[in-house]
């Protein structure tokens, strides 16, 4: 790869053994996606819960902030995994909160504002088209490439403080023009009606394009969907496919006409609804006891926060059954201000702050409260929490707090 | 003993040899696994209740978030973990996980389907550096 002097010096360790560590990491991502060199970015934004660091991950990060490391650019996080004002009652142990106590010391220590938030796009400082980025959070990701316009590659924890520290990325992937052209195809015949029905049409996109290099032109959507619903759709389609980008056509900044990203030479594929159906399938347990209603996956936006309010008021959750909201921080005061807490903890739901629900050991806090069928709007997190021993289901927002509020799903 | 030499892109990681476990399947190390169990954990799984320590994992391609890019490490840290993952397609996140946990990667094989071209079981050497995969046949 092309460096440039500074980054020939940050090679040989002139700017210190972490910035030394970060940009051999980033040559060996850079090597194997051929890139011909690295590209300054603007922001980077790191996934990193205490369950995937781990004791040998969280003494990674304090090895780095230990030898005197200090962010480069504007740094930011995805959602902890531990809300330290409410662990215990979730069944989540003093270890747990440990670790995160030392991440976020190691964090704050290397510059890096604790947002911890996956839906950043919405509540710090969303990225402007062409902007060069270095994001974690698959979510964040698709969204910041598909609806603003920005470009970054799914990058990792590891890679994302590496582009922290060095401030720049290995200029592959995303980065490039060539790599941003749709692939494929998709035309949608039944237009999603709710934030549910986004995510399940996501989801279905993602799993037929079904890799990470594949880019999805969307035609079909007859009205502009809100940051809300398009969010939903991403992050499902990110999570089905590991899809970065997509395009809607006449919608998003990249694809003002289907040429402009070279779809019209693609041959056409339709996502019918017995596609979407098919998808949401597996997904159904209508009549069935419920355990723990989520909203989650991403973070609800005050938009959302608004919603679930307003459906909870005037009701009472079952006793059979738990529910957890999780927003970020940055929505939380305003929510409070406006009483969609008081409204959503009135009903008996649990208003989490700063987390994601299947990023806080999920497996452990599900045994822990004896947690098995999970019913949630989010297509995304019912795809991933099959593998930590839930029976997730999928239903609309007004079906969740309704099915809250019945104890079984409706 | 009659070796077959696999092409594929340079990779992640140092040359290692191991037993493969193979299946037309994908990956994510948040998705799949009970990493404390050491086994495939998600039902959907074509490899549900294996056991992926000390293997050379052969599937498919990445799929979902980026978690893996921490998960390759801690799993390592604890001996838990496979000796190499080799893919038809690799995306940024499993080659950042790599990198951090120095454990072997490769992936885009020039003969084609890498999963029909490995058998579980069999001891394959896999080489980042020289971006190959000898399979060794008996």
């Amino acid at each position: 790869m092309k460096l440039t002097d500074k980054e020939q010096a940050m090679q040989a360790g002139e700017f210190g053994p972490a910035c030394q560590w970060a940009i051999d990491h980033q040559l060996q991502i850079g090597r194997m996606f051929d890139a011909e060199d690295m590209v300054e970015v603007s922001q980077s934004h790191m996934m990193a819960d205490p369950e995937s660091l781990g004791e040998a991950g969280v003494a990674f990060v304090e090895g780095l902030a230990k030898g005197g490391a200090k962010v480069a650019i504007p740094m930011i996080t995805d959602p902890r995994g531990v809300d330290l004002s409410y662990y215990e009652p979730l069944g989540q142990t003093e270890d747990m909160a440990n670790l995160e106590r030392r991440f976020v010391a190691a964090c704050t220590q290397m510059g890096i504002m604790m947002t911890d938030t996956c839906i950043n796009y919405q509540t710090i400082m969303p990225p402007v088209r062409g902007d060069h980025v270095a994001y974690g959070d698959t979510g964040v990701v698709i969204y910041s490439n598909s609806v603003c316009g920005a470009r970054s590659n799914f990058e990792g924890g590891p890679s994302a403080l590496a582009a922290g520290l060095t401030g720049r990325t290995p200029r592959d992937g995303l980065h490039l023009d060539r790599n941003r052209r749709a692939t494929r195809r998709f035309v949608v015949q039944e237009q999603p009606r709710d934030l549910m029905e986004w995510g399940v049409l996501g989801a279905t996109i993602g799993r037929m394009a079904g890799s990470y290099w594949e880019v999805p032109v969307i035609e079909g959507i007859d009205r502009v969907p809100t940051s809300d619903e398009v969010k939903h759709m991403g992050a499902a389609m990110a999570s089905y496919g590991s899809t970065p980008l997509f395009h809607i056509v006449g919608i998003t900044p990249e694809c003002p006409r289907i040429e402009d990203v070279g779809g019209d030479a693609l041959a056409v594929e339709t996502v019918s609804a017995a596609d979407t159906t098919a998808l949401a399938k597996p997904f159904g347990a209508q009549g069935e006891k419920v355990d723990v209603v989520v909203f989650a996956a991403p973070q609800l936006s005050l938009v959302e926060m608004q919603q679930v309010a307003s459906l909870c008021r005037g009701r009472k959750i079952s006793k059979h059954t738990d529910m957890m909201v999780c927003t970020p921080v940055q929505v939380y005061g305003d929510a409070a201000r406006m009483g969609y807490i008081e409204a959503i903890e009135s009903f008996g739901g649990k208003v989490l702050t700063g987390t994601c629900f299947y990023q806080q050991y999920a497996r452990e806090i599900g045994e822990a409260n004896g947690w098995k069928r999970l019913l949630s709007n989010s297509t995304k997190i019912v795809n991933i929490l099959g593998g930590y021993g839930y029976q997730p289901a999928l239903a609309t927002m007004e079906n969740c707090v309704a099915s809250a509020e019945k104890g079984e799903v409706v | 003993m009659l070796d077959v030499t696999l092409k594929c892109h340079v990779g992640i990681g140092g040359k290692i040899t191991g037993k493969a476990l193979v299946a037309d399947d994908n990956f994510s190390a948040r998705y799949d696994l009970n990493r404390i169990e050491g086994v495939f954990s998600r039902p959907a799984h074509k490899l549900y209740g294996q056991s992926y320590q000390d293997v050379v994992l052969v599937l498919n391609t990445a799929k979902g978030g980026v978690a893996t890019a921490w998960m390759l490490h801690e799993m390592t840290s604890r001996g838990i973990a496979p000796k190499a993952i080799v893919l038809n397609s690799a995306n940024t996140i499993l080659a950042q996980g790599a990198a951090l946990a120095e454990l072997a990667m490769v992936d885009r094989f020039e003969d084609g389907d890498v999963t029909r071209l490995i058998e579980t079981g069999e001891s394959v050497t896999v080489d980042p550096v020289a971006g190959e995969v000898v399979v060794h046949r008996t």
